[in-house]
């Protein structure tokens, strides 16, 4: 047991080492006059390209801190996202429960779903911004096209790899059909829907901000644009490194739902500790 | 008593298409013909392959048969069986409700208030020796355990038929043994209460094993349930069943034999297979037996041939 804690802190010892590495470096490279300039013409040229590390953090500490300034945005891209994914969940388990569960349904529309899967949905954002205006909506739009299709597969999977046992025995012990669905279909597909969450999260993440980007009056995407425009390269960065921060803990909190809801699943270790 | 036996098959024939070849077909069973009295425990055995998984999905009404008619006491049988409880072989627990969840089950769906039904699956949690498991999930529960609460999932239904797959077949021998014996235990019980002859008399339900339908005495019905009980292990067949019949080898395989095990009981399934009418009828049945496994074993072997 303590040399598995041991070792948990050896890898954790060297994540940190690892990313303070990076920054280091990328200070080491980027700072004007630190270092001859290895592949550029002047000194101040990999500054221009790559940022420096020191005035991003001085960015994010003035958005976060000094201004309190980013909040406004962070609050729009989030919401995007939750809604994005909220929406495209529901309506990805709705379409997958109904057709794995009406085949002729799943056979008529089967290339449909096909194409509008295949269909790179990013090009919808343009569209989006027209039919739905600069707002929240037309990125939630872009966010659900993109989260509904991984929900729908799995649940329309998960559904279909019920155990045709535990189904059978469900209807021996009486159950009709609606409860079928309530206790033997939707939580068989709920653990489905669970292990595409991460990625579903991370595309409702993407859509609301790739939706920002490509046009808007606010969010995190917005930011960047705008710092994107006048050449501000420390404030794309920073703005690439916020979203990054939340992304990790968008993540980090989906794992710890999943943990609660899904501890019927078997996991690796199930030895107790002592 | 009600004269119609519990279950009876007519004449069932089942009959598969192939899914590749639909002009391909595969008849499982033909003409099979057998009766459970109510109250009877018959065993089935047979080669591996013939349809008896088949047969006993046809007597649940999970599976229309090609051919044939399916009786449950005396009345025709149109989709599931609703006095039958089945066991399955392979695991059929809802993994993601706990073994107490998963006993109360069918009383949920029966729509039985989910208080008094937890209080009815913590007893039959009790009474197959699982009292304090409730709350695991089956992936907490070694096999002989999830058949236990399988088999409290089953009874808490109390059904007047119960249809059992080889259910024992994935465990080791000693938990085999006790298993077997506990069902005996179980289905007996009723017996027990059964045999002061008025249905008026007192009720004799002391012991741990009391209560298996308790309901069904109040209703006037018999007291012990009828059990069809699939499995391809001869010894288990003969130390369990009142009744055993031989299935022939696959395809449109049908019953060739029926024996009467004429055991005392109680019986205890270890102790059993050393009494010289146990090995008189298995010296019997196996006779008849034999030949099928040959043949059986012999086709599978042109299957995998071809």
């Amino acid at each position: 047991m303590k040399r598995q804690a041991d070792n948990t802190r050896f890898i954790r010892l060297w994540q940190l080492a690892l990313l303070v590495g990076v920054f280091v470096f990328w200070h080491v490279m980027t700072k004007p006059g630190l270092v001859p300039p290895l592949f550029f013409d002047n000194d101040r040229q990999a500054a221009f390209f790559f940022g420096e590390p020191l005035k991003i953090a001085a960015r994010i500490w003035a958005w976060f801190v000094t201004n309190a300034d980013i909040y406004r945005h962070l609050v729009i891209t989030l919401t995007e996202t939750l809604l994005a994914f909220g929406i495209g969940s529901v309506l990805g388990l709705a379409m997958g429960l109904w057709l794995a569960l009406s085949p002729t349904a799943s056979a008529v529309l089967e290339p449909y779903i096909t194409a509008a899967n295949s269909m790179p949905r990013i090009i919808l954002a343009p569209i989006f911004a027209v039919w739905f205006g600069l707002g929240v909506a037309s990125k939630v739009a872009l966010g659900v096209t993109l989260v509904f299709f991984i929900v729908f597969f799995n649940v329309y999977q998960g559904v279909k790899e019920v155990s045709p046992v535990v189904l059978a025995n469900a209807r021996m012990l009486g159950a009709s059909r609606k409860q079928l669905l309530r206790h033997v279909y939707l939580p068989s597909a709920t653990s489905w829907v669970f292990s595409s969450l991460h990625t579903s999260v991370g595309l409702a993440f993407v859509g609301a901000v790739v939706g920002e980007y490509l046009g808007s009056s606010q969010g995190v995407g917005y930011l960047i644009l705008q710092a994107e425009g006048s050449f501000d390269i420390n404030t794309v960065m920073a703005g690439i490194l916020v979203l990054t921060g939340f992304a990790l803990l968008l993540d980090a909190l989906v794992g710890r739902i999943e943990r609660r809801l899904m501890k019927w699943q078997p996991r690796e270790a199930q030895t107790e500790k002592l | 008593m009600p004269t119609a036996a519990a279950l009876t098959l007519n004449g069932v024939a089942c009959t598969f298409a192939s899914r590749d070849d639909p002009s391909q077909r595969y008849t499982a069973v033909s003409d099979v013909t057998l009766t459970v009295g109510a109250g009877e425990f018959v065993a089935v055995v047979g080669p591996t392959g013939c349809g008896k998984s088949t047969l006993l999905n046809v007597a649940a009404g999970l599976l229309a048969p090609s051919a044939g008619v399916v009786q449950v006491f005396g009345n025709q049988l149109e989709g599931i069986n609703r006095r039958a409880g089945y066991m399955f072989q392979a695991d059929s627990l809802m993994p993601w409700r706990t073994a107490q969840q998963n006993v109360m089950a069918g009383l949920e769906f029966r729509g039985v208030a989910l208080t008094d039904a937890r209080v009815q699956a913590d007893e039959w949690l009790k009474r197959v020796g699982l009292g304090g498991f409730g709350g695991r999930y089956p992936h907490q529960l070694s096999g002989g355990m999830k058949k236990r609460t399988s088999l409290a999932q089953t009874l808490a239904l109390d059904p007047d038929i119960i249809l059992m797959d080889e259910p024992f077949s994935a465990l080791d021998i000693q938990t085999r043994q006790l298993m077997e014996n506990e069902v005996l235990a179980l289905w007996s019980a009723g017996e027990r209460r059964a045999a002061p002859s008025s249905p008026s008399a007192p009720r004799a339900t002391q012991g741990p094993l009391q209560g298996l339908g308790g309901r069904r005495e109040a209703q006037g019905g018999q007291e012990r349930k009828a059990v069809l009980f699939i499995t391809h292990d001869l010894d288990e067949a003969i130390a369990m069943s009142d009744r055993v019949i031989v299935m022939s080898a696959g395809p449109a395989s049908r019953p060739i034999g029926e024996f009467a095990v004429d055991l005392a009981r109680p019986r205890d399934v270890a102790e059993i297979k050393t009494s010289q009418r146990f090995v008189e009828l298995h010296a019997a049945i196996w006779a008849v037996l034999r030949d099928e496994v040959l043949k059986g074993y012999a086709q599978q072997l042109q299957v995998k041939a071809a």
